[in-house]
């Protein structure tokens, strides 16, 4: 019987790595396996010449081994180069097939029969061991790849690359460069990429040398290429090859032999583990990929810490500083404390592993509240979530009396709603007693959404709750609309999809909680739009009513979210509480009166269509120019120039006109804004009132003007000083006010100012935009300067409402 | 919503504006000096420096009009009394001169003011009018748009018309290269120019059957009757715009001519007290 290890340690990726140097430094006696016939198999896959990001970049690196951004080959070379200098202990091409518990450890079987003999095991196999496969038909054909290890091998081909993470964005970068690629993305955007891979990907769709297909899903594959679901119907894009890089799942076979247990069924969810990261069987320990991080920099730091812990030295995790700071507020206490107790008060953050709990709260802010305190008011324009850590809060349900108040206790949260709709608050929300609420940031959520199956459930259930109480059944209380939102389901449109047809049966009815419709009816062949119906308001009462089939087609006029509830569900609600059976029918008397109205003047329709074809329907504040009082002096443009250093953020010719509407190239402040959507610094915010703005640490990438379907965002130098009105108008001196200095002109008067300046201007541009003049006291300069009352800015539920479109 | 300024927060300023002719009226009708009715009563001068107030003021709407961002009140509320109180001026201003006129540095500021006036009322039909016309006119298309079907036009009559004999070649190719838009004022007022290469263009295909095939003239008629439509747009969009701006070039010199006469009104006057 062969000698018993101190540990061993399964897989030899950054974490194994890092754990075996660390081990071999202690004197610790170890053996590392691996698989494959070199160290760290997943990184030695990754494409030639790839460049390793090391983020994230707050994390200090606590490890024996180095680490640093750099070339896939560089960073094997010197992690190479550590293990041979600590006398790391390593077997290559040790398959390890069984773990077994022994009385005193553990005996680890490899292929071909030989066992060792440990104390400890460490499982730092990671997931790459286990890809995802496609799962529609013709997933495995010839012309399908899941790897792709050196990008130059192939040459003028057509390469559809599927996914959106890292691995697929670099793959399609990398190919871009002597192949057609195009690549197909499950999500509206690049949510779950790193920031530098978010840059390129979206600068290389931008010139177009890849195209991209959002929010698309393969269908099936065919010999000579592959059918796409799309927003805008079923595509068929020809291609050579397919590579898809979808992820990959945990070993769950292997893992759960050992022991191991996983908290549910479900395919992604990772086994839990302590804070020592040892998993239900004592002795096991996990980390890297299996333990919920997949980051290089985190999993060596994880590698060093468990053997650190295993040695019996107690020692922090590499983040802790930075929590310890974050959690001040709450005075003198110890950060896994506060962690695990996170994990208790709080559902929605129950399920996050460890890791991702600390770096949830690390993007997190921690507001310690005086009871009376405001966290939001109601019609402010923020979208962070809030979860309810200590004490109570309560919500003014009513604008008009602020003692009606729900209270929510520890472990709730609010602010859902924003999160959701990306429209005003529609509560004010007030400390009840002195507490200690947690502000996550809107993009942190949007990835917990998407990763953490729980999080959205719990968010899911409660939010519809809330919005049917809010928006439907003002008063009934939570008991009385539990059948309701037990058979409620979330229902996804893409714009111009509709929700349901005229003459359908109709035994649903919808609650809009994102986006927003149109209702429009069949008028002698062809469609005519009735109304424009904003999230937070209801559709298909009529029929539920009338017991007859759908008197007119809703479809989303952008991408929309409803509540679709279950109409025998909401009768019965109704028949219990008179008070809202009246309202709903006093809202389907109002809407018969309005749809006859609007079906005798189709031209108010067609504002309506116009506008919303325009994208109008997603912003919530837009200029819109009457097009009967302009006289074209662009004192709008001018005012705009004036007021932001010298540059018009606004085009008044541009953009179409219907009916002496004008829709001129300037920013709408949209709901859920696509500039938003992947800005490297998050320098894109939204005010309190609602306007979206860029702050001072643009970097100048150019996504946002990239994103903004509007084409409302310009890259610009700054401004240069400018000399006063009287000062032009008396000697001529300077450009007029709201004219620009003309880089021609510039150069005239001032010849020595040439190339370099113009390098210098290349090098500081930044991103501006509409700001709705926030800091001004007058309101937008545009619409204040408009001398004939031609330009007026309005959101679009009161522009669209039927008394606007009668005057 | 959209408001014109001739409405704007239920016709306020016309309300102010009535409310001070009908009190200067009042006072005017009232009021029974030794001599005739002149500058020189307490009433005269009491409208002399209302005027006088009202003038200063309404040329301070220049410089309003270019300061942006400070102040809150918007640039229409400016507007709209800028046009009923420069009205209202004719009528207390009139009472001021207690209708006594003659040929003097009075008198000839008095008709300075009339014309600033009148070239505003000009200006504000304008402003009513046009923008609807112009609306109208370009059915959502920009000038650049029209320019670029015009020059996409060309393009096509330049490569029928190197197949063409020369006579017909000569006028396509005038067409393509002389036809001009805008110009000398004249020129951007006038829509329909009877000598624009153009027309004569169109005109010479047309009289010219018979020299070359039916398919290749018929192409050459659509398209330079299509840019003939484009080019009348855009002259109308062009006359139209001119307009718009050309009142100014009368309002605003004549402005600074009316402010300088009614320095040397005041000092005349209080020079021969």
């Amino acid at each position: 019987m062969a000698e018993r290890l101190k540990v061993a340690i399964v897989g030899s990726g950054p974490a194994g790595l890092s754990a075996a140097a660390h081990a071999a430094k202690l004197g610790m006696s170890h053996v590392l396996l691996e698989r494959a016939a070199h160290a760290s198999d997943t990184i030695y896959k990754y494409q030639k010449g790839k460049f390793v990001m090391a983020t994230p970049d707050i994390l200090p690196l606590r490890s024996d081994l180095s680490f640093r951004a750099g070339r896939r080959e560089e960073i094997l070379a010197a992690w190479d180069e550590g293990l041979d200098f600590y006398g790391t202990k390593i077997r290559y091409e040790t398959d390890v097939t069984k773990v077994d518990k022994t009385e005193d450890g553990f005996s680890l079987t490899v292929a071909g029969g030989e066992t060792i003999e440990a104390e400890n095991v460490i499982l730092s196999i990671g997931l790459q061991g286990n890809i995802n496969k496609m799962r529609c038909d013709g997933g495995d054909l010839p012309l399908v790849q899941y790897q792709l290890d050196d990008p130059d091998e192939y040459e003028a081909e057509t390469v559809v690359v599927i996914g959106g993470g890292d691995a697929a964005i670099e793959n399609a970068v990398a190919l871009s460069k002597q192949n057609t690629v195009i690549i197909i993305n499950r999500r509206p955007e690049f949510a779950r990429a790193k920031q530098g891979n978010l840059t390129l990907i979206l600068n290389a769709i931008e010139k177009g040398d890849i195209q991209c297909y959002y929010e698309a899903n393969p269908v099936r594959v065919e010999p000579d290429g592959i059918v796409l679901d799309t927003p805008d119907g079923e595509a068929t894009v020809k291609c050579d090859r397919i590579i898809a890089r979808l992820g990959a799942s945990p070993p769950r076979r292997f893992v759960e032999a050992c022991g191991v247990e996983f908290p549910s069924d479900d395919p992604g969810v990772l086994p839990e583990v302590s804070p020592t990261y040892e998993s239900n069987v004592p002795g096991l320990y996990i980390v890297g990929a299996l333990a919920g991080y997949p980051l290089i920099k985190q999993a060596m730091n994880q590698g060093f810490e468990v053997v650190a812990y295993i040695n019996g030295d107690d020692i922090a995790p590499a983040d802790e500083p930075l929590l310890v700071e974050k959690f001040e507020a709450m005075g003198d206490v110890e950060v896994d404390d506060v962690l695990s107790s996170i994990r208790q008060t709080i559902p929605v953050f129950s399920e996050l592993n460890p890791l991702l709990l600390r770096e949830t709260m690390l993007e997190s802010q921690v507001h310690a509240v005086k009871q009376g305190d405001v966290i939001f008011a109601r019609n402010d324009y923020s979208s962070t979530f809030f979860t309810i850590f200590i004490g109570q809060v309560g919500i003014q349900i009513s604008a008009d009396d602020p003692s009606l108040v729900v209270k929510l206790r520890e472990g709730e949260f609010f602010g859902e709603m924003g999160l959701i709709s990306g429209r005003r608050r529609t509560a004010t929300v007030v400390a009840v007693t002195d507490c200690v609420v947690f502000e996550t940031p809107r993009r942190t959520m949007l990835k917990l959404i998407q990763s953490v199956d729980t999080v959205k459930r719990t968010l899911d259930k409660t939010s519809i709750l809330r919005q049917i109480q809010t928006h439907l059944t003002p008063g009934v209380p939570a008991e009385d609309l539990e059948d309701l939102v037990e058979t409620a389901e979330i229902q996804n449109f893409k714009a111009g999809e509709a929700v349901f047809n005229q003459g359908d049966a109709g035994n649903h009815m919808h609650l809009i909680r994102s986006g927003s419709c149109t209702v429009s009816t069949r008028v002698g062949g062809r469609e005519v739009v009735l109304s424009y119906v904003p999230s937070g308001n209801y559709i298909g009462e009529m029929a539920l009513l009338s017991d007859m089939p759908r008197s007119a087609t809703v479809r989303a006029a952008n991408n929309t979210e409803t509540i679709c509830l279950s109409g025998d569900a909401f009768s019965t609600v109704m028949n219990n509480n008179l008070a809202i059976r009246d309202s709903i029918e006093a809202k389907f008397r109002a809407r018969l009166r309005q749809n006859e109205q609007m079906e005798a003047r189709p031209e108010a329709g067609n504002i309506i269509q116009f506008l919303i074809e325009q994208g109008v329907g997603e912003g919530t504040d837009v200029l819109l120019i009457d097009e009967a009082l302009c006289v074209h002096c662009d004192n709008c443009e001018k005012a705009c120039a004036e007021t932001h250093g010298g540059l018009s953020r606004l085009d008044r010719e541009a953009g179409p006109s219907f009916a002496a509407i004008h829709v001129p190239t300037s920013c709408r402040h949209c709901q859920h804004p696509h500039c938003m959507a992947d800005c490297p610094p998050d320098a894109i915010h939204r005010a309190p009132d609602g306007e979206v703005f860029i702050d001072d640490s643009c970097i100048g990438c150019g996504n946002c003007v990239g994103n903004c379907p509007y084409s409302v965002i310009q890259l610009a130098s700054p401004p240069e000083e400018k000399s006063n009105l009287f000062s032009w108008l008396l000697f001529g001196n300077g450009p007029a006010p709201g004219e620009q200095v003309s880089y021609e002109a510039d150069l005239l008067a001032n010849p020595a100012k040439n190339g370099p300046a113009k390098e210098k201007d290349a090098v500081s541009k930044k991103a501006v935009k509409c700001d709705m003049c926030k800091d001004l006291t007058g309101g937008a300069a545009c619409v204040n300067a408009c001398p004939t009352g031609a330009a007026a800015r309005v959101s679009p539920e009161e522009f669209m409402s039927l008394a606007t479109l009668n005057r | 919503m959209h408001e014109s300024l001739l409405i704007y927060r239920n016709m306020r300023y016309l309300k102010v504006a009535v409310a001070l002719v009908t009190v200067t009226g009042l006072l005017y009708a009232l009021h029974s000096p030794v001599e005739n009715p002149n500058g020189g009563t307490w009433l005269g001068y009491t409208l002399g420096t209302l005027s006088a107030s009202i003038m200063g003021w309404l040329a301070w709407y220049g410089v309003r009009k270019r300061s942006f961002g400070g102040p809150s009140i918007r640039m229409e509320d400016w507007a709209s009394a800028h046009v009923y109180l420069g009205i209202a001026l004719v009528i207390v201003s009139t009472f001021h001169s207690g209708f006594q006129f003659g040929v003097n540095v009075h008198t000839l500021l008095y008709f300075l003011m009339l014309i600033v006036v009148f070239s505003g009322v000009a200006g504000l039909y304008f402003y009513m009018r046009f923008p609807r016309l112009l609306s109208e006119n370009r059915r959502g298309l920009t000038t650049d748009m029209m320019l670029g079907q015009i020059a996409e036009l060309d393009s096509e009559l330049s490569a029928y018309a190197v197949t063409l004999d020369d006579a017909t070649a000569k006028a396509v190719f005038n067409a393509v290269h002389n036809t001009e838009i805008g110009g000398n004022l004249l020129s951007q007022l006038t829509v329909d120019n009877p000598n624009c290469p153009t027309l004569l263009a169109r005109k010479f295909v047309e009289r010219s059957d018979g020299s070359h095939d039916e398919a290749t003239r018929r192409k050459l008629l659509t398209r330079l009757s299509k840019k003939e439509g484009l080019l009348r747009r855009i002259r109308q969009d062009t006359k139209l715009r001119c307009l718009l701006q050309l009142w100014l070039y009368v309002h605003v010199p004549f402005t600074f001519a009316t402010l300088a006469a009614l320095v040397t009104h005041v000092v005349v006057v209080f020079y021969y007290w």
